[in-house]
């Protein structure tokens, strides 16, 4: 039987601290994901809405951590993921929101809501359901074990579908010259 | 009939008085480097130049060559050791490439593309170091600074100015700017100085020229740089 063999791999993908660039530009794999999907099935996704992640094969994560949920989400991915993939700059080395690191939280937040000119007696927001934000921004790889890092701001279509492929086919990933960018 | 040493495997000839490096450079052969300017006398700092020589590591940017010599460099061993050099790099400054000016043109980057960096592997160090915008026509931007002394040997060898020095220790050390202010625009430096020329990164930058060269058409866009050995270097040299 080989019922196994034709089994979907189960994708899911999350966006923490990041912009969604690096969503959009997956999507820029353009009618490749036709032939993706004969392989892959989406489990939680912005593309799907399924809110909880199963058990999946295959985990990608934009973002970097900028706050107590992102955390949380990270390690839920982390624990049902057998593949978990850092998905550009800002999941690889915090990103643009890793600049903040040097600013005092307390400083940023003073300057964001009470200080910044045109605010009508500005508050800081303290609803229970709000996310704490964390002192740092940080990098998925600081918090939890990463196997596979795709850098770029974002990265190419290419090089995303460079790194699915290897890792269908059961090969290593490898990004030669053109598709390693940091930028 | 000049001397050779072998370099992984293949015969170089060298001039009496060169360096490993300088030889393999003349030669076409790309050695990792990141402190090295053919113009200047080597710093032998970064370690990115280090090679086997006789089974032992050594910076072949301050190692003489002798005939004979047995050398090894482009190995899995020596690019993976190359490999972690870089990336203590990345963390211990800001290495932020998608905002900087410098991006596609840096030597540390596309030195982290040729060795296969994918990720930055340590715990950032994520320093505060704040920019020296006093200069009408430079930028000063520390944060990506990596010790690499080029613009203090040009400063005080070619200009005759001393205005950049490494100042602290170990991990304390850092690039200052030579005036009781500490600012650049209370310096001699004109935008002429070999200097100003010589950063492999982005921290020495020109203001109002960051984007003329749209990102993605830049040096390391084109070409990856071991692939550019032969061209840049000959311009150099
Ligand atoms: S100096 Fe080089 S490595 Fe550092 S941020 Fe700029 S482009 Fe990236
Ligand atoms: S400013 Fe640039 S040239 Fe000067 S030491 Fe730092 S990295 Fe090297
Ligand atoms: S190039 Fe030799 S130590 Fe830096």
């Amino acid at each position: 039987m080989n019922v196994a063999a034709k089994k979907k791999l189960k994708v899911a993908t999350t966006s923490l601290a990041g912009c969604f660039g690096c969503h959009m530009s997956f999507l820029d794999i353009d009618e490749r994901l036709f032939e993706l999907v004969e392989h892959v099935e989406l489990d939680r996704s912005p593309l799907t809405d399924i809110k909880e992640v199963g058990a999946c094969d295959i985990g990608i994560i934009e973002g970097g951590l900028c706050n107590a949920e992102n955390v949380h989400v990270l390690q839920t991915f982390r624990r049902q993921c057998k593949v978990l993939i850092a998905l550009g700059a800002c999941a690889v080395n915090g990103g643009l929101p890793a600049q903040r690191n040097h600013l005092p939280l307390t400083d940023i937040l003073s300057e964001v809501y009470l200080s910044s000119p045109g605010l009508g007696n500005g508050l800081i927001p303290n609803d229970p359901e709000l996310p704490l934000p964390l002192n740092q921004v940080h990098p998925i790889h600081e918090v939890v074990k990463v196997d596979v890092f795709i850098p770029g701001c974002p990265p190419s279509g290419d090089a995303i579908w460079s790194v699915l492929t290897d890792l269908l086919a059961g090969r290593e990933p490898r990004l030669g010259h053109g598709l390693i960018h940091y930028d | 009939m000049s001397d050779t040493f072998i370099l992984d495997g293949r015969e170089i000839p060298f001039a009496p008085g060169q360096t490993i490096l300088q030889a393999a450079m003349a030669a076409g052969v790309y050695i990792p480097r990141l402190c090295y300017h053919p113009e200047f006398k080597p710093h032998g700092s970064c370690k990115l130049c280090t090679v086997k020589v006789n089974g032992r590591h050594t910076a072949s940017c301050t190692y003489k060559a002798a005939p004979g010599l047995e050398v090894e460099s482009n190995t899995e061993e020596l690019n993976a050791e190359r490999r972690t050099l870089v990336q203590m790099l990345f963390v211990e400054g800001n290495h932020f490439c998608p905002s900087c000016e410098k991006s596609g043109d840096c030597q540390l980057q596309a030195t982290a593309y040729e060795l296969g960096m994918m990720s930055p592997h340590f715990d950032h160090f994520f320093p505060d170091r704040p920019v020296d915008a006093s200069h009408p026509d430079l930028l000063l931007d520390f944060n990506r600074c990596i010790l690499c002394s080029l613009c203090v040997r040009a400063s005080r060898d070619v200009d005759k100015k001393n205005v950049f020095a490494l100042a602290g220790r170990g991990i304390g050390s850092h690039l200052i700017v030579n005036a009781a202010s500490g600012r650049l625009a209370d310096t001699n430096v004109a935008l002429e100085d070999k200097a100003v020329q010589v950063c492999p990164v982005g921290v020495i930058l020109r203001k109002r020229r960051g984007f003329a060269v749209p990102i993605g058409q830049r040096t390391y866009d084109k070409a990856p740089i071991s692939g550019q050995a032969r061209t840049t270097w000959q311009e150099e040299g």
